[in-house]
């Protein structure tokens, strides 16, 4: 006998079990028809909903969608799984999650209170049943703040990660591209570069050129050379300047092997970070990225839709108090999701997801070449994650990344959202943007300089020498 | 008295001479905060190339020509293009009809050393600029060392792997796919070479060896052909491919490229040794 059933329009609509429920109740992606888990129809999608609307929420504490034996990510998520906080909603519904994550009731504090009482699964069962206006209202009630050597995350502002990749690392090159970022006002949630080497020695020379720059100009941020976590942590034992650990990661553990990682690895990196003491206001400095279909492209989604696997990955992050989270939601490709619709939606869930988990939610608001999205896309995206109080975007010149070959939000696109919700870069970079007579608010707008600032005037000198 | 409004509304950036460092987007200039109109219709224009390449199908016939005939036309089991780009697993496979007319008329390439395999990827662009020049300089080192290539075998819709299948009916000892790159917004026939051993349905990437990047700003056709070459004759004597056979070939890579930059400028004067 079907574990769940659900009647309506005249037809008994039957799941055998809960990752089947929740495949069939997720919004059409193409990722899901790939590993042919999705609806097929849009009626036995909605019926999947309406079903899955009726599910008691702590349900998911009982049956897994990946099992408990076989899967380290679902160990963690259950045995990190905090009870008494779990209590303010263990009476719910699914459906009836929904309905009181829209109430007053679930003001910031409550939401905040209650996020180690969620698990991933739950939080990806009620986004399957909200519009991109309920994933946006609820994800604005939450604030999750992280430090390093600023203070990002709070109500009001929105940070960007300056991204001066070169296709062959070039040093004048990254160099070039900073300055141009600085001067338009990035760079406060991270100075970070994805290198095209995966050399060791390359990486160390990149992070003592990153270093060097903050320091010179005493800029309030911090650096990351997006490499994988073994690689920071050979630099670190070789003395290497090195701010945040990144890792890609994914909701399962085959995935996660498919990366070169685990938990225990995961861990190594963290303590790794730790014991350099470079953050100055706080210890927050994992940065790790995610993404739909990752898991399915490395085939170890194990029967679960993606959307549902990306949240885990989430309950993976949070473990590590990261600095940064973001999920390169248009990057993986359109046989996971295919147009700006998709991408859209993916980029809205991602970021609910994790906020209600208590990550630190930014996005890379991206698309590739092949997919079925364009620049009017990516402004709707933009603009939505705006509203729904995302902590950071990427910055990149002209919007091209010259070296992953990829779209994403252009340092000026950080300058239009700034304007038009009124957010502010974090505090502390705030006040060196002022300082440095780079941005400044004039009556209700922004202004950008029209004089170098004499250091990068000087540094300028130096680049025509 | 009132000012007389800019000649030009847009601001230009005072750091133009950073654009010869890097093909990033650099000093683009503002209107407002916003990104001038210059500036947008230069992306909007190489956005339209980039999906331009996408799209654009395979001239399967010319490039045949262009190969002096003597080619394998076959397909992919992707139908079109929208499936091609939702269905990666239908890309790898050939469709029933081409396996018929590789097992028909593939007799003369059987039990070849390098079955050849031009696939149009995801820019069909990027193989009709570069295939055909490539493959001639390939093939001339390849025949001075006495290695039996296949008659090339074109393939639509076709994906990295499906070379696994084609050289393993052909019995080849190992198979090369040059394929049409993901175009980035600068770099729309952007060309990859994919080498593997020993090849066969259900390998992954981690049993290939990659030369990417194939195009006028990016490798050129004798470094490429050089490096592959030298993957080819290593991938011959050792009986492997993929993560244990490195790309030692870089190591002398053609003289004049590495040349010093300006270096990170943003840290004091760039000292000239």
């Amino acid at each position: 006998m079907p574990r769940f059933q659900h009647s309506v329009g005249g037809t008994r609509w039957q799941f055998d079990s809960l990752r089947e429920l929740m495949a069939k109740a997720s919004p059409a992606r193409s990722g899901d028809h790939l590993a042919g888990l999705a609806a097929a129809s849009d009626a036995q999608r909605v019926a999947a909903q309406m079903a899955l609307a009726e599910l008691p929420l702590k349900h998911f504490l009982d049956e897994a969608l990946i099992p408990y034996e076989a899967d380290e990510v679902t160990r963690l998520i259950i045995d990190q799984h905090d009870a008494a906080a779990f209590t303010a909603v263990s009476h719910l519904s699914v459906g009836d999650f929904r309905d009181w994550l829209l109430s007053e009731q679930a003001d910031g504090a409550a939401l905040a209170a209650l996020a180690p009482g969620l698990t991933p699964e739950m939080v990806a069962a009620v986004s399957k049943l909200m519009r991109i206006q309920d994933l946006v209202l609820v994800a604005r009630k939450v604030r999750v703040i992280s430090r390093f050597r600023n203070t990002l995350g709070l109500r009001g502002r929105m940070a960007t990660r300056l991204q001066p990749n070169h296709p062959t690392d070039d040093a004048g090159g990254v160099a070039a591209s900073i300055f141009d970022g600085l001067l338009y006002g990035n760079g406060d949630a991270v100075i970070g570069l994805n290198p095209a080497t995966d050399s060791l020695n390359g990486i160390c020379e990149l992070l003592h050129m990153l270093d060097a720059v903050i320091q010179r100009y005493e800029i309030p941020t911090q650096s990351c050379v997006l490499t994988h976590v073994t690689t920071s942590i050979e630099a670190i034992n070789r003395g290497a300047p090195l701010d945040l650990v990144f890792q890609s990661i994914a909701g399962s553990e085959a995935a996660n092997a498919s990366f070169g990682v685990s938990l225990a690895l995961l861990q190594e990196g963290y303590e790794a970070g730790l014991s350099q003491q470079r953050g100055t206001l706080g210890d927050n400095l994992m940065y790790f990225e995610t993404g739909q279909g990752s898991a399915l492209s490395a085939n170890a989604h194990h029967g679960v839709d993606q959307q549902t696997c990306e949240a885990r990955a989430y309950g993976v992050a949070r473990t590590f108090k990261p600095l940064l989270v973001n999920s390169v939601v248009g990057f993986i490709g359109p046989e996971y999701l295919y147009n700006g619709k998709q991408i859209i939606r993916a980029g809205l869930e991602d970021h609910f997801c994790a906020k209600l988990l208590g990550v630190p939610m930014g996005c890379d608001i991206c698309y590739t070449n092949h997919a079925e999205a364009d620049q009017d896309d990516m402004d709707v995206l933009l603009t939505l994650l705006g509203s729904a109080g995302v902590n950071f975007i990427m910055g990149i010149p002209g919007s091209d990344d010259v070296m992953l070959n990829y779209q994403s939000t252009s340092f000026h696109d950080a300058l239009y959202l700034r304007q038009v919700l009124g957010l502010r870069p974090a505090p502390e970079f705030e006040q060196w943007l002022e300082r440095m007579n780079i941005l400044r608010q004039d009556g209700n707008g922004l202004r950008l300089a029209e004089e170098l600032p004499a250091p990068l005037r000087n540094a300028l000198a130096n680049a025509r020498s | 008295m009132n000012d007389n409004p800019p000649i030009h509304p847009a601001r230009a950036d005072l750091w133009q001479q950073l654009r010869r460092m890097t093909p990033a987007r650099i000093a683009l200039g503002h209107a407002g905060t916003s990104l001038p109109t210059r500036a947008q219709l230069d992306f909007q224009f190489a956005h339209a190339q980039a999906r331009d390449a996408v799209h654009l199908s395979l001239d399967s016939e010319a490039l045949a020509g262009e190969l002096g005939g003597n080619c394998l036309l076959l397909h992919s089991a992707a139908t079109d293009r929208q499936t091609y780009l939702q269905r990666p697993d239908l890309g790898r496979r050939l469709d029933d009809t081409s396996r018929a007319v590789l097992l028909q008329e593939g007799n003369a390439s059987r039990d070849c050393d390098l079955a050849v395999v031009i696939a149009d990827g995801l820019s069909a662009l990027a193989v009709q600029r570069h295939a055909a020049p490539l493959l001639r300089q390939l093939a001339e080192r390849c025949a001075a060392q006495g290695l039996r290539l296949s008659q090339p075998c074109l393939v639509q819709q076709g994906r990295v792997a499906v070379a696994d299948e084609i050289g393993e009916l052909l019995g080849a000892r190992a198979s090369l796919i040059l394929i049409g790159e993901r175009p980035g917004l600068s770099s729309p026939d952007s060309l990859g070479a994919y080498l593997t051993f020993a090849p066969r349905v259900g390998l992954t990437d981690a049993a290939r060896n990659c030369v990417s990047n194939i195009r006028a700003a990016g490798l050129s056709y004798p470094l490429a052909a050089h490096r592959l070459h030298y993957l080819l004759s290593e991938a011959l004597r050792r009986g492997l491919s993929g993560v244990d056979l490195k790309d030692e070939s870089e190591l002398n890579s053609l003289p004049g490229q590495g040349q010093a930059g300006a270096g990170n400028f943003l840290i004091g004067p760039v000292s000239t040794p």
